[in-house]
């Protein structure tokens, strides 16, 4: 495998769009002024996790069964997808606990995945990585050396909104998930 | 790593950088090895890490690979904490920046106290009234060496068994090649040696050998260049990941035709074309089809019979008159007799191998039929495990290597006929010395390579006083595995139960007693190893070594580059190389022997006077073919003396391909591919061809897969290494594969009531394991694949004891019956079963 993927075949393969892969990003981060980095940092302090955000998905209702949804998180530049596997899975939620989400770049080079709804299965057309996520982003075969990281969810029944809260894993390319 | 796995301590710019050829496999990818004090870390801006990448924001794919896997926080021996992180090297011409999963995962294998590694060997242990306890030095050294000594005073060595590893990376390396072999080989004297993976102290490819042909003559950028490659008993994606990645797939994704043109600018060049001759489905094969499916031929050979079909090719060629008769006539002997005795129908061809006469034809075609007047196509015959663990080793070899010299397609660009390896290689030992006579003797005639010692037989059958196990750990590896255990903890034993009873012995006092012991059957077992593994049911002195980057390490790849993994850590505890393990041992029995006045036996264990590694790298490899310097093995040949570990220091990671040619200033030259003058390495200079008659599956094998439903296929897989002995401590591993697993055929699977995840029991005459089922669409009916070597599984214990005449063990051949156990819920819900196929 060639090691310049071009973008045309990057969106070709990822299916689902996919924010700034392999163009130009501007730092996350750029919209906050100097004094709202204090406030994070304040607001940081004395904590053992990092400062993830909560981001809304959507409404549990509207997932249909082993159809992808695209979302960011925990910010703009880290491409994740949620799918309502039909079974109960480790780490799902929603009102059938089979709502899951996971980083959508490969944890071996960072290429986005293919999810393969016939076999279940996140599949990378760079090096042929692939991932369980009815198994917590178990890797199936391939050459990374950490499983697909988990977007960790909660489900507010009243609103039926799904957020999600906090990554276990390192997503691609980062020092820390957050920026 | 950090306790946090959702972030990194990046190096700080000034981070101490090293290199490190990877550990495992043959490929040996190139890495950097980042250290620095744990206190400090790097910034995310590009000019505050020593990566250089801008961590402010997203890293585009391909940037980097870098996960907390490859991170680690280690102790020196002053108690200081130090960070590393290990990251492939983007300028080592092997990987080019890429990891595989193994290599990947270095960083979390070295050692820490509360880590992943807590196990490692510290100190020498001693097994004495029923405990396992850490003991010094030279309490162990004196038990060891006086047993060894021991044993030559009263009988001689025959009776000092060892098995240990002939390769580089981990567990081996030119210096502990060379330090173990001299040991063992000069000092001790003993013929009774067996390697990591086989049974006597023989070749893989004695075949292609005595054709004079060594099995490492071409390039991995040959892969590039072929025509065609074809893949025999090799399944390279997972076995020889980034050389499959990085080499391979570019030529059949048609990368690499701007390049072929400039090299080949006289005849057509197309895409390439893979051919893999396998009895399953492999990875590899999916792979590839997804890629260019017109492009890939999959001959599902019937198990065993790729003797036969070398066979029907050379006989079909021949008849075509596509070979090159120039040159079998200037640089071949023995052709004629070899097409004559091989000769086989294309139908009898296809009746044994079950393969359709037009895909024989087909893959005949792609890679015989001239592309041009006069211009054959280069063709790459890769082999691996399937024919050197196949049916008839030796024979099949030869079968190959008929057809690859009648094409030359040895010792041209874009062409090889290579192995594709296991491990790294790295030997270097002064010649084996030979038994009297071959163990077992042979009802039938061997011309060559007579004189061997089947050790496991040996042990078995209540021969031998003192078994040694050198980095290596037949009990998991060997075939006839569970024969083995049974002898060799049941012998132990009588030893042990001796020894439980020297209460307050002096090391002399204890020698005596165990030493009497071994009169009555029992066998005193050593080990040095990194880990106590399964051998501790058995041994009764541990020796802690250390690994690849705890030391310096030499190596060579598939390709026979050499590199040296630079030392950037201390070994833990009091660990040692090898090679100095091996010095301590000779050092010890050389002080006996001259506390005695035996002037002639403390000569035959001196010129272990080394104080580093390199002092054993100087000794062995650098001496090899020089004057005074005696009979010596080596791969780096006569030239050895010219590679310094200065020089190999300056060529960093892209080292230098052996032979070396000579020295430029501070660049040595080696050799990209060999036999480019059709000079071989036989007396007359001729590649020797020789009789390669199919004569049928080896008995043993035949009577097994006669007795037995199911066909135990077995080799490695991606995700692990060797014996597990990482792994298994491992929770990415254990989670993955908690225990050996067997694919099936859910057809099979659901007539035995089995569902995935299910433990089931594989069982014949020879013995009995489990596995956890594993379901694989692919695999034809009684067709099944277990992965070899497990800890928790060891399907070595169902094969049988078939060898070819060299004792070269037919452990593909294993056929067994399966029945269902039970169900396990916890991996049921834990464990993923999803097809490992790209494209099931």
């Amino acid at each position: 495998m060639t090691e310049k993927v071009s973008r045309r075949i990057f969106l070709k393969v990822a299916g689902t769009s996919v924010a700034g892969v392999g163009a130009a990003v501007t730092p996350v981060g750029h919209a906050m002024a100097a004094g709202s980095d204090q406030a994070a940092i304040q607001a940081a302090a004395g904590m053992a996790v990092l400062p993830y955000p909560k981001t809304s998905i959507g409404k549990a209702k509207t997932m249909q069964v082993n159809s992808p949804v695209s979302f960011n998180y925990p910010d703009a530049d880290s491409p994740c997808v949620a799918i309502k596997m039909g079974q109960p899975v480790a780490g799902g939620v929603g009102p059938d606990g089979d709502i899951v989400a996971y980083s959508n770049l490969c944890t071996h080079m960072g290429c986005p995945l293919m999810y393969d709804p016939k076999t279940r299965r996140f599949k990378c057309p760079c090096h042929y990585s692939m991932f369980d996520p009815e198994k917590s982003g178990q890797m199936i075969c391939g050459q990374a050396t950490e499983d697909l990281p988990q977007i960790q969810l909660s489900y507010d029944a009243a609103s039926d909104t799904i957020h999600a809260v906090a990554v276990t894993g390192l997503i691609y390319g980062r020092q820390a998930n957050v920026l | 790593m950090s306790q946090f796995k959702d972030r990194v301590a990046l190096p700080p710019v000034d981070a101490k950088k090293t290199n490190l050829t990877c550990q495992f496999c043959i490929v040996g990818c190139g890495y950097h090895v980042y250290t620095w004090d744990a206190d400090r870390e790097g910034g995310r801006a590009p000019n505050q890490n020593a990566l250089g990448l801008d961590f402010r924001k997203q890293l585009p794919p391909f940037s980097t690979i870098m996960t907390p896997a490859m991170t680690n926080v280690l102790t020196d021996k002053n108690g200081k904490r130090k960070s590393i992180m290990i990251v492939p090297d983007k300028e080592c011409v092997v990987n080019q920046g890429q990891s595989s999963t193994r290599g990947g995962k270095m960083a979390s294998y070295f050692y820490t106290a509360d880590g992943l590694t807590r196990e490692r060997l510290l100190h020498p242990r001693v097994y004495q009234g029923g405990e396992w306890l850490d003991t010094s030095w030279d309490y162990a050294l004196q038990i060891y060496g006086g047993m060894v000594k021991k044993i030559l005073d009263k009988e001689g060595p025959d009776a000092i068994a060892v098995a240990m590893f002939d390769h580089g990376g981990s567990g081996g390396g030119f210096e502990n090649t060379w330090g173990t072999g001299k040991l063992v080989f000069s000092a001790i004297q003993t013929p009774t040696c067996r390697i990591h993976n086989r049974p006597a102290y023989n070749s893989e490819c004695f075949g292609n050998r005595d054709m004079g042909i060594f099995e490492l003559n071409n390039s991995y950028e040959d892969a590039e260049l072929a025509d065609v490659i074809w893949a025999n008993g090799n399944n390279p994606y997972e076995n020889q990941t980034n050389y499959f990645l990085v080499h391979w797939l570019p030529n059949l994704q048609g990368a690499t035709v701007d390049k072929k043109k400039k090299m080949f600018p006289d005849e057509p060049v197309a895409a390439g074309k893979f051919i893999f001759v396998d009895p399953r489905r492999t990875p590899s094969i999916s792979i590839s089809e997804s890629i260019a499916k017109g492009q890939v031929l999959h001959l599902a050979i019937n198990p065993g019979a790729d003797g036969a079909l070398w066979n029907g090719m050379l006989t079909y060629i021949v008849d075509q008159g596509w070979i090159d008769k120039d040159f079998i006539a200037q640089h071949t002997e023995g052709f004629e007799q070899a097409v004559k005795t091989n000769r086989m129908s294309l139908d009898e061809c296809s009746r044994i191998t079950g393969l359709p006469v037009a895909q024989i034809k087909q893959a005949a075609e792609w890679s015989y039929k001239p592309k041009a007047p006069g211009k054959l196509p280069r063709v790459m015959h890769a082999f691996e495990k399937g024919i050197i663990w196949g049916n008839n080793n030796y024979v099949t070899e030869q079968a190959m290597g008929a057809v690859v010299v009648a094409t030359h397609n040895v010792g041209r660009r874009g062409t090889g006929w290579v192995r594709m390896g296991g491990h790294q290689e790295g030997y270097c030992r002064p010649g084996y010395p030979e038994p009297k006579s071959r163990y077992p003797a042979a009802n039938f005639p061997i011309p060559m390579h007579d004189k061997l010692i089947e050790v496991d037989d040996y042990l078995i059958n209540g021969k031998g006083k003192m078994m040694t196990y050198w980095a290596c750990n037949s009990f998991q590896t060997t075939n006839n595995a569970q024969a083995l255990r049974e002898a060799v903890i049941r012998r132990s034993q009588i030893v042990r139960q001796a020894m439980a009873k020297a209460w307050g012995a002096s090391p002399k006092e204890m020698v005596d007693v165990i030493y009497a012991a071994t009169q009555k059957g029992g066998l005193f077992v050593g080990m040095m190893n990194i880990y106590p593994t399964m051998l501790a049911e058995a041994a009764h002195v541990m020796f802690p070594a250390a690994v690849s980057g705890e030391m310096n390490l030499t190596s060579m790849n598939g390709e026979r580059r050499m590199r040296l993994t630079e030392k950037f850590i201390e070994p833990p505890g009091e660990a040692l190389p090898d090679c100095l393990i091996a010095a301590r041992i000779a050092n010890t029995v050389k002080v006996m022997y001259e506390q005695e006045g035996n002037a002639k036996m403390a000569k035959r264990f001196e010129g272990f006077e080394w104080a580093t590694e390199e002092d054993a790298f100087n000794d062995g490899f650098r001496r090899a073919g020089q004057p005074g310097a005696g009979e010596i093995d080596s791969q780096g040949g006569d030239t050895g003396h010219l590679v310094t570990y200065d020089l190999l220091r300056k060529a960093g990671n892209n080292g230098v391909q052996l032979p070396v040619k000579s020295v430029d200033g501070d660049k040595m030259i080696g050799t990209d591919m060999l036999y480019t003058d059709g000079k071989f390495g036989t007396k007359s200079g001729k590649a020797k061809v020789f009789p390669a008659k199919w004569v049928g599956m080896l008995k043993p094998a035949a009577e097994q897969k006669a007795k037995f439903k199911f066909y135990v296929n077995n080799g490695r897989l991606n995700e692990v290494w060797q014996s597990w002995f990482n792994n298994q401590y491992d929770k990415f591993i254990t989670d993955r594969y908690p225990v050996a697993i067997i694919q099936m055929n859910p057809q099979d699977m659901a007539g035995l009531g089995i569902k995935a995840t299910d433990v089931v029991e594989v069982f014949n005459d020879n013995g009995a394991t489990t596995a956890m089922a594993y379901p694989e669409a692919t695999l034809k009916p009684g067709s099944t694949f277990m992965v070899f070597g497990a800890p928790k599984g060891v399907q070595g214990s169902v094969t049988s004891t078939a060898t070819d005449a060299h004792f070269l063990p037919y452990y593909k051949g294993s056929w067994a019956n399966i029945r269902r156990i039970g169900s396990m819920p916890d991996w049921q819900r834990t464990v993923s079963t999803k097809s490992r196929l790209y494209e099931g």
